[in-house]
């Protein structure tokens, strides 16, 4: 035997061949002797990482590819080629890598259209390893347009075609376009018989891809709902898996499957499958006696399944002490049990922030619409407090969970003036907001929108913590939803009704400080917002600002030209009835000042326009039209008669007269009130 | 138990086959065609209906008269007053809950919530006042529409669930394999709500204003609750358990592991004639010496006589250090002693002279044979759900020392594991843990009902003070089963016995002052050494309980005169 160690790492056993050896027998002439070798080698690697490193580095890979696409190789050796190589694939990350970097996918997927069922599914078998690794090569899949198709074809050949495809599409089904694509290629038909498969190596990866496909996807959503097998429909099949008796992950994973049906509106949230199945399985999974990866999965399937319905959020709330078990969560490790071993502190450690931020999530989704279940949550020991540090997590997740958390919560009154009160939450959301990305912005701006609410006693010491240059800049931003909830929030803050919090004088310095802050500019920039979301609520902070008559007389006395110039041209545009009827009502409170009375009637334009509105086809636009008349022609007012005059030359008057006839009773009763001001 | 895990197994063992013959089982299950007799038999296929009836009705006999029945003693309705808490009304199932069901669920259906709702649905033990809500008092468990709180033997509930009225269906799901109780609204679990619940419960349910109306689903319809699905959960559990079971030989050597369990539960219980016998002719050997058998079962026999002064004493010098490192079994011991000495059994108040001379047992080697041959005593484990009425001392329960019950089997089982954990001590020594414990625990459970004979004895004798206000008022002890120990003990031991305080009527401490005193001292050197434990080894909510009994809070105790019976036992 030729022993020759000096260019390699000798780790070898007695009586083994080395290295180099199995790479000379590899290129030897006798097939037959080269086959031995490659069986020989497949002994040799397995499960031995180091010794598949080593063979790697000698170039073994290159070599296989050549028999695996030798078309003209004996077929027994180009299987054993390929099930060398799929040992290969396992092991650890960086064999992955190099055998995708050999090119090694291609040249598998070309092998699956053999017609030899053996090496197909050595084949398979390596291909599963490699795509259901970390570094998995997804797009390699979509390369060539004709692999998913075949995929599906062979798909029900054995049991190993069925195993090996169902886990490469459940690991590489990511974007919609993968969805459309294999849905497009009858992934439904192909894969739903194997959810009864006896075999639960089938299956599982089965399920999983029905989990990928109809994720957020309504279309795929929709035709799994109304799929059979053998004349069952498939989510009846689904619900079966979910029976208390399977194993956890089948539970876990058909609960989700179901689940993202619900949210994409192929199931009802009222469905049996959901309300009875569905959901008490993921309020299960969250138990404590359920692994930690469970118990995170589990709530956080669960945040989503509630989401955006209230009955199943009401029914989650009392189900087997749900919120106390989450509450858990966020405690978790506990101080109080010393810690034995390490490897399980490390352990406690990874999940403990994804506890956190899966606890939150549910409670974020709990407490989403109903006052009662958000009383209950708040009044959960110590939870506030676990809240608000989540704001200050060390991990983004968690923030931006516990943000989403406090958002939900926020929406109660009560909560506002109490205990957000107690915790000054304020403080470590303005902070977050600082310099927080795009999604954590919109979250916590949407906290602030409401923690800027008029009764909010947050919202002193939030203005004098900077919130108004705050929200300015968002105003300013890209991103709609953030300018959005930057006017929303800067039009919390400019409401006001007969405060007492506050003094008069201090709403008239928020109201400049706003003005300030924002600039006309900036402010008529948001008039002409391409976003009418955006364009309402500018309008409602004109209006808001525009409230108090010495509120009134101020600023128009500033700014009046150019709000009288940006009115007109929102009524002159083609914009929704919403938007004109703010704007009509903005004039309203134009005309409600008294030198502010002026920069109407000294407009002809602007009074045709009021005057076109009150025969105006839709009601409110009249009711708005007809208020702003009103408040002109006010008699107790100074220089009422003047303007009655000129409005009666205008044929106002008559114009209310035949109004008169109205049907609609709060039109009537304002058409009265204004006619009455005639004298 | 074990009877019930093999239950189970069996169970699933049919249901495979049946599965396996037809496909969909699942339909089966559903067919609207099952009759109501095939549901329940299928539900509780364990279940021996002659031996132990399935509840399938409420009975007419065993309710308030406030409470009306029809539709087949199905439908309950209110037909009292209903002023007050007072004119409560409840009516129990016709039979317990089989303890052989493993999982057991019922359903209510609000059929009127009536003037004001009050309606309570749960659970109660035969004898329970049933002019109540299920709940309120000893041994019945409720949950009440009105608050949606849980009761579990207490006036005052505990948040629980949503409130529930007309049109809902709640459901109570008790399962006598962790022995805990969960409630369902429409379908929906609400969580565990009791824990530690004893066997042989009825279904109960309670109405306490006009109009309230409610009917009972005990099986003969579908539940709306998949309870079938959380059996399943339970059946898969025990079969998960019975398959990973660890066994230590290698394949084909369960018949030597079986023999080692016999064999060790033999020297644990210290049989030492047997254990020889048995070890010889299996070839297994012990490795405790027969001396080692003999005291502990010397200080077994002593916990079981009451003589716990002397059984500590006994302990401590037998294995010197033991109790030191089980400061909470040296606690459990002394609450023990002061009952005793309460009921006037313990040496410390019968005075020296009444003290027994360290027998012959001590001595040991010279004669034995006679002794060892039967230990007169194998401890008995009488759990809190052995059977028993509210308040009413029965005398029969307490017999089980000669048949070991099945409690046993699993306390065996669970000892050879323990042992091999604690490599420092001896196997004698955590024998001797556990005979103490066991010899203990056969005891305390009778603590709790019988403090209103404590109350009584208190009256009668004229001692007004309490002992150390409190949660220590509470370590009295019936004077029920430590005659019947006795007279075991009478039968095949050769313990000399006290006549004289055998023979007299029964007084606190015996009936002398300076032994109250010495009881009273007693007393309060206890609550010191608990609060000591407290801060040295944190809350301990085994001893706590021991400390702690509950009384009745809403109603007058009810005053039993065991006095009277205190004369005639001793025969």
């Amino acid at each position: 035997m030729l022993m020759d160690t000096s260019d390699m790492i000798c780790d070898t056993y007695p009586g083994e061949m080395i290295g180099r050896e199995y790479m000379e027998n590899l290129y030897g002439e006798d097939m037959d002797r080269v086959l031995h070798s490659v069986v020989k080698l497949k002994n040799a690697v397995i499960g031995n990482n180091k010794q598949k490193f080593h063979m790697m580095s000698l170039g073994v890979v290159g070599r296989l590819l050549e028999f695996i696409q030798n078309e003209r190789a004996a077929v027994g050796l180009r299987t054993e080629s390929a099930i060398v190589l799929g040992s290969l694939a396992k092991g650890s990350q960086a064999n992955v890598k190099r055998l995708v970097d050999s090119g090694v996918v291609p040249i598998l997927l070309q092998c699956l259209n053999n017609s030899n069922l053996k090496f197909v599914e050595g084949c398979l078998r390596c291909l599963r390893s490699i795509f259901t690794s970390q570094a998995a090569p997804v797009e390699l899949l979509y390369t060539d347009p004709g692999v998913v198709p075949h995929m599906l074809d062979i798909v029900s050949q054995s049991p190993t075609t069925q195993e090996c495809i169902c886990s490469i599409l459940a690991q590489c089904c990511k974007t919609s376009e993968h969805q459309g694509l294999l849905y497009s290629n009858g992934v439904i038909e192909s894969l739903a018989p194997l959810l009864a498969s006896k075999m639960y190596k089938v299956q599982m990866p089965a399920l999983r891809v029905f989990c990928v496909i109809t994720y957020t996807n309504q279309i795929v959503s929709s035709a799994v709902a109304s799929a059979t097998v053998s004349e069952r429909p498939l989510p009846d099949l689904l619900v079966e898996l979910c029976l208390r008796d399977k194993s956890v992950e089948m539970q876990m994973s058909s609960a989700k499957c179901l689940t993202y049906m619900c949210r994409a509106n192929a199931l009802s949230s009222q469905d049996s499958k959901i309300v009875y199945k569905a959901l008490p399985t993921l309020i299960r999974m969250c138990k404590k006696d359920r692994r930690l990866e469970e118990r995170v999965e589990g709530a956080e399937t669960l945040a989503y399944l509630i989401e955006v319905d209230l009955e199943l959020q009401r029914i989650a709330s009392y189900s087997d002490h749900l919120i106390p078990t989450l509450s858990e969560f966020l405690r978790y490790p506990s101080t109080q049990t010393t810690v034995m071993d390490l490897k399980r502190l490390d352990y406690d450690m990874k999940h403990s922030y994804e506890l956190r931020a899966a606890a939150l999530m549910a409670f974020a989704s709990l407490g989403a619409n109903d006052e009662d279940i958000r009383k209950k949550i708040i009044e959960t020991e110590n939870l506030m407090d676990h809240v608000v540090c989540g704001l200050s997590d060390p991990v983004i997740r968690v923030r931006l969970a516990a943000v989403r958390c406090l958002h939900s919560l926020s929406r109660s009154v009560q909560q506002l003036r109490t205990s957000f009160q107690d915790h000054a939450v304020w403080k470590p959301l303005m902070k977050l907001l600082q310099n927080a990305d795009d999604d954590m912005l919109t979250v916590a701006s949407s906290t602030l929108c409401n923690l800027l609410l008029e009764f909010s006693p947050s919202k002193e010491p939030m203005l004098e913590s900077g919130a108004v240059d705050l929200l300015c800049d968002l105003t300013k931003r890209d991103d709609p939803a953030l300018r959005l909830n930057g006017i929303w929030a800067l039009m919390n803050m400019a409401f006001q009704v007969e405060t007492k919090n506050m003094a008069f004088q201090a709403e008239q310095k928020v109201k400049s400080q706003i003005l300030v802050a924002l600039g006309t500019d900036q402010l008529f920039k948001l008039l002409s917002d391409p976003d009418v979301n955006v364009l309402m609520k500018t309008l409602g902070l004109l209006r808001n600002l525009l409230s108090n008559k010495p509120h009134i007389d101020h600023i128009m006395g500033m700014h009046g030209q150019q709000i009288m110039q940006a009115i007109v041209l929102i009524l002159e545009g083609e914009h929704t009835i919403e938007v004109k009827e703010q704007t009509l009502c903005i004039l309203a409170n134009i005309s409600d000042g008294t030198t502010a009375k002026d920069f109407i009637m000294a407009n002809d334009d602007v009074l045709k326009k009021i005057t076109n509105y009150m025969i105006h086809a839709n009601v409110r636009l009249q009711i708005a039209a007809t208020f702003c008349i009103s408040n002109l022609v006010w008699n107790e007012e100074e220089g009422a008669l003047e303007r009655q005059m000129k409005l009666r030359d205008m044929g106002v008057q008559k114009l209310l007269q035949q109004l008169l006839s109205s049907s609609d009773t709060v039109l009537f009763d304002k058409v009265k009130t204004a006619l009455q001001q005639f004298t | 138990m074990t009877g019930l895990t093999s239950g189970i197994v069996r169970q699933q063992q049919k249901a495979k086959m049946a599965d396996s013959g037809d496909s969909s089982a699942a339909e089966r299950n559903n067919s609207a065609s099952e009759t109501a007799d095939e549901r329940l038999k299928r539900i509780y296929s364990m279940v021996n209906e002659k031996e132990t009836p399935l509840p399938r009705s409420w009975s007419p006999k065993d309710k308030y008269n406030f409470i009306g029945l029809s539709q087949n003693n199905l439908r309950v309705h209110y037909k009292g007053i209903g002023k007050n808490h007072k004119d409560a009304a409840s009516v129990r199932a016709t039979h317990p809950i089989p303890s052989s069901c493993g999982i057991y669920y019922f359903e209510v259906k609000i059929v009127s919530k009536g003037r004001d709702g009050y309606m309570g649905i749960g659970l109660s033990a035969q004898g329970v006042n049933m002019n109540r809500l299920p709940g309120w008092d000893k041994h019945s468990y409720g949950y009440h529409g009105d608050d949606g709180h849980s009761f579990c033997s207490s006036g005052t509930g505990q948040p629980y669930g949503p409130t529930f009225t007309t049109g809902d269906v709640v459901g109570c799901c008790v399962n006598l394999i962790d022995n805990t109780c969960f409630y369902t609204k429409n379908g929906h679990n609400l969580g565990i709500a009791f824990t530690d619940l004893p066997h042989n419960l009825y279904p109960t349910v309670g109405l306490q204003t006009p109009g309230e109306i409610v009917d009972a689903n005990f099986g003969q319809q579908p539940f709306v609750y998949d309870i079938e699905d959380y059996m399943r959960e339970w059946h898969q559990k025990t079969r998960v358990t019975i398959e990973s079971f660890p066994v230590p030989d290698h394949k084909g050597e369960w018949q030597k592991t079986l023999q080692r369990m016999v064999s060790t539960y033999l020297v644990h219980h210290g049989y030492c004639s047997t254990a020889e016998a048995f070890a010889k002719s299996t070839g297994q050997s012990f490795t405790e010496e027969l001396t080692s058998m003999k005291n502990r079962q010397r200080i077994q026999k002593l916990v079981l006589a009451g003589r716990m002064g002397e059984a500590i004493d006994t302990t401590q010098s037998l294995y010197p250090g033991l109790l030191e490192r089980n400061p909470n079994l040296l606690f459990v011991l002394k609450c023990r002693q002061f009952v005793e000495m309460v009921n006037g059994t313990d040496s410390e108040v019968r005075g020296l002279s009444a003290r027994s001379p360290k027998s012959r047992n001590s001595s040991g080697s010279s004669t034995g044979s006679e002794y060892r041959s039967s230990p007169s005593l194998s401890p008995s484990h009488h759990r809190m759900d052995t059977q028993r009425a509210n308040g009413k001392i029965e005398r029969t329960y307490v017999t089980g020392n000669k048949s070991p019950n099945t409690g046993e089997l699993i306390n065996t089982k669970s000892n050879p594991s323990t042992s091999a954990n604690q490599d420092h001590a001896s196997v004698a020594e955590m024998n001797a843990v556990n005979s103490v414990t066991n010899g203990f625990s056969s005891n305390q459970v009778d603590v709790e009902m019988e403090v209103e004979e404590y109350n009584s004895q208190m009256v009668c004798n004229g001692v007004s003070s309490r002992v150390n206000d409190g949660a220590s008022t509470s370590y009295m002890n019936g004077c029920s089963h430590n005659s019947q120990h006795r007279e075991d003990l009478m039968e095949t031991d050769d313990f000399d016995t006290d006549k004289e305080v055998q023979s007299q009527r029964r007084q606190l401490c015996g009936g002398s002052q300076a032994a109250i005193e010495k009881m009273l001292q007693f007393g309060r050197e206890l609550q010191g050494m608990s609060v000591q434990l407290r801060r040295q080894y944190g809350k301990n909510e085994a001893n706590k309980k021991v400390l702690q009994v509950k009384l009745p809070l809403t109603d007058t105790p009810v005053y039993y005169k065991c006095h009277s019976l205190g004369g005639s036992y001793r025969a």
